[in-house]
């Protein structure tokens, strides 16, 4: 039961069914599309009856625009709502201003940068002056000065009744007056202001993967002595011509490198390119005899061959699945002979239970959760031993338990005189593995 | 300007060229799309860049033409095999004008027309329905999206150690690839569906609309102008005689 002009943060362990309840609030989910147990009200009516009174905000800021230009994306829910036109760009302008919105109307949304379109997406929801303002993790995808945008946007008063999910506790706090904790089967098992909340519960929801504030994994780093230099990039540039500096950095055995930069600096395709995935445009990457392989540039290695040498964990995981079972994930890729087969099926099981994967090894990956789906793509790429690991943004979204698993991983991984190149924006990620950083743009 | 007025602006010329190949229509339509180029806001490179394919695909079937022309006349080229005749060299020319004319105006339609007024005009002025019209829209903004989802399958292969290897295996490659490219393609048009629904686009009710299309007299006279320039240059292939009619 939430009261009017509340505004609720929505708390649970990942896969929980907090993004799930939130569609259903937006009477947006069929009665078929699952088991429905019980009824939701909003305002005393079912959530499907009363559409109108409700906004939802989701986590792809690409998702969420429909037209090419800012004014007309705004315009568009009130255009469905048949508002008269002459009503209607007053209270575009109206929300654009409520969000902050830098630029005119007629600004293309392709030239806007995640947070910026997030902050567009707000103003659209705000537009139709909803009752009930539901927020799906609204900042997880965003580097954080979007998400710095976005926060700054929400904290504005709306009027509206709030209910916000979002994993990054410490972030939003500021934004709610009250916590709310749900439980799959067990229902709401926490309820209240949220520093009570936090007090009563906080060991509790930590162990959960909740990121309690005060609670967070450890930064703390642990020494390291580099060994051996194994690969290495020299002037490499993503992209032809842009004013950004070129990328010079030399990844030794048992050392992590961080990446950083403002989006859209080009990390991504400089850790492809370092990969051996790309060509680089400009510059080139250097194999040291530690890494082994053929004297061709890396780019030009057989794709078996490089992935002995160095793998890599993307961003998206989904993009790189290629089987209908986790266990089959792991083998899968090039043919190999037969003893070969054997021991890589140990492998396997042994990655599987190193990552906790067993208990789903039959699952199909598309159906994993977000982090069990990013430790079953670090697993694939652990698969064929590889010395340097590169890894895209291996924190995005993820709960404190997955996040904490995965840095323990990665010190074991530099233990054993793997190097690292990791591509991210978490603060505490770079503070607790980075040997080094380089900053991109 | 309203885009359909410039569409049919653009297809006037195209249905006279159809029926006859000969120099002097398209001639005429190419100086017209010229001057409409010059007035209007497209800046002349934009449209030598799109209509690049185009110009190879006209130079390469005129030249074909003119080689392959059974048309007499006086020999201009005399190279062993390869005899070119003046008859030759112009039905080579026809052709490549011709398809040029039918083409370019439109290209140069293309580029001054921003989807989103497109779809305005369809939806209120030639009545398309709502949710087709708008859901193309979304269709095309998606399309930068899955050409970076192409790059991400692309390397994900290769960091899985998959590489085509024979002919065969690159067919593989390709095929799962595309399979891939069809999965984002569902995951994505599957999430921008529940955030329009959840801005009510998915209600059957009445719509309204916040920029009206409207037809302006400078999108009649427009078409106005096509009209007349496609006559004259009928009228004055007619008169020198160049007139060809594809049929009889």
């Amino acid at each position: 039961m939430v009261e009017a002009g509340e505004r609720v943060l929505l708390l649970g362990p990942s896969g929980g069914g907090k993004s799930t309840l939130l569609r259903a609030l937006a009477g947006l989910l069929d009665d078929d599309a699952g088991a429905a147990e019980g009824s939701l009200l909003v305002d005393g009516r079912l959530a499907r009856e009363v559409r109108g009174r409700t906004g939802l905000l989701l986590q792809d800021p690409d998702a969420q625009l429909v037209m090419s230009r800012a004014g007309d994306d705004v315009a568009f829910g009130l255009e469905n709502r048949a508002v008269p036109a002459d009503r209607i760009w007053p209270r575009v302008d109206a929300a654009l201003v409520q969000v902050g919105f830098p630029y005119a109307r007629d600004r293309s949304t392709a030239e806007l940068s995640g947070g910026e379109k997030q902050r567009l997406a707000l103003a659209g929801v705000l537009a139709l002056e909803p009752g009930l303002l539901l927020l799906d993790e609204p900042t997880s995808q965003l580097d954080p000065s979007g998400a710095a945008l976005v926060r700054e946007a929400l904290a504005r008063p709306t009027g509206a009744t709030t209910l916000l999910v979002e994993h990054r506790v410490a972030d939003v706090v500021g934004l709610v007056d009250r916590v709310v904790v749900l439980e799959p089967g067990a229902g709401v098992v926490a309820d209240g202001p949220p520093a009570a909340v936090f007090r009563e519960r906080g060991a509790d929801l930590a162990a959960r993967g909740v990121w309690v504030p005060g609670r967070e994994p450890s930064s703390a780093r642990r020494a390291r002595s580099p060994g051996a230099p194994l690969l290495g990039a020299e002037a490499v540039r993503a992209f032809r011509g842009v004013p950004a500096a070129p990328v010079d950095v030399t990844l030794h055995a048992g050392e992590a490198v961080a990446l950083t930069g403002r989006n859209g600096a080009g990390k991504s395709t400089v850790a492809a390119v370092v990969a051996g995935l790309e060509a680089p445009a400009e510059g080139r990457v250097v194999t040291y005899p530690d890494l082994g392989g053929p004297s061709a540039p890396l780019h030009r290695w057989p794709a078996r061959r490089l992935v002995q040498a160095v793998g890599t964990v993307f961003q998206s995981p989904e993009h790189s699945f290629l089987t209908a079972s986790v266990a089959a994930e792991l083998l899968a890729g090039p043919r190999r002979s037969p003893e070969a087969d054997a021991s890589a099926r140990r492998r396997s099981e042994v990655l599987l239970d190193r990552l906790g994967l067993t208990a789903v090894a039959g699952a199909n990956p598309f159906t994993l959760s977000g982090g069990q789906q990013r430790r079953l793509s670090v697993a694939t790429a652990l698969a064929s031993a590889p010395r340097v690991l590169v890894l895209d943004e291996p924190t995005f979204g993820q709960d404190a338990l997955t996040w904490a698993a995965l840095a323990e991983l990665c010190e074991e991984l530099l233990d054993e005189g793997r190097a690292l190149l990791v591509v991210t924006h978490d603060e505490a990620f770079v503070q607790r593995l980075a040997d080094r950083v380089q900053v991109l743009g | 300007m309203n885009p359909l007025a410039l569409l049919l602006a653009a297809t006037v010329p195209a249905l006279a060229l159809l029926i006859s190949v000969d120099p002097v229509t398209p001639t005429v339509v190419l100086v017209a799309t010229a001057v409409a180029l010059r007035l209007s806001p497209a800046r002349p490179v934009d449209l030598l860049r799109r209509a690049r394919p185009l110009l190879l695909a006209a130079t390469s079937i005129g030249v074909l033409n003119a080689l392959l022309s059974q048309a007499g006349g006086r020999l201009l080229v005399d190279v062993g095999p390869v005899t070119v005749t003046t008859g030759a060299a112009v039905a080579g020319a026809s052709t490549a004008l011709r398809l040029l004319a039918v083409a370019l105006p439109g290209l140069l339609a293309v580029l001054l027309i921003d989807p989103v007024d497109l779809a305005d005009a369809l939806v209120q002025q030639a009545r398309v329905p709502a949710r087709p019209a708008y859901g193309a829209l979304v269709a095309l903004r998606l399309v930068p999206l899955l050409t970076e989802d192409w790059t991400q399958l692309r390397r994900a292969r290769r960091a899985r150690g998959i590489a085509a290897g024979s002919p065969l295996g690159a067919i593989r490659l390709f095929a799962g690839q595309v399979l891939g490219l069809l999965v984002q393609a569902l995951r994505r048009g599957t999430r921008i569906a529940t955030a329009m629904d959840a801005r009510g686009f998915d209600s059957t009710g009445p719509r309204t609309f916040a920029r009206a299309a409207v037809l302006t007299s400078a999108d009649r006279w427009l078409v106005v102008a096509s009209v007349l320039v496609t006559t004259c240059a009928v009228v004055l292939s007619v008169a020198t005689g160049a007139w060809r009619p594809v049929l009889g």
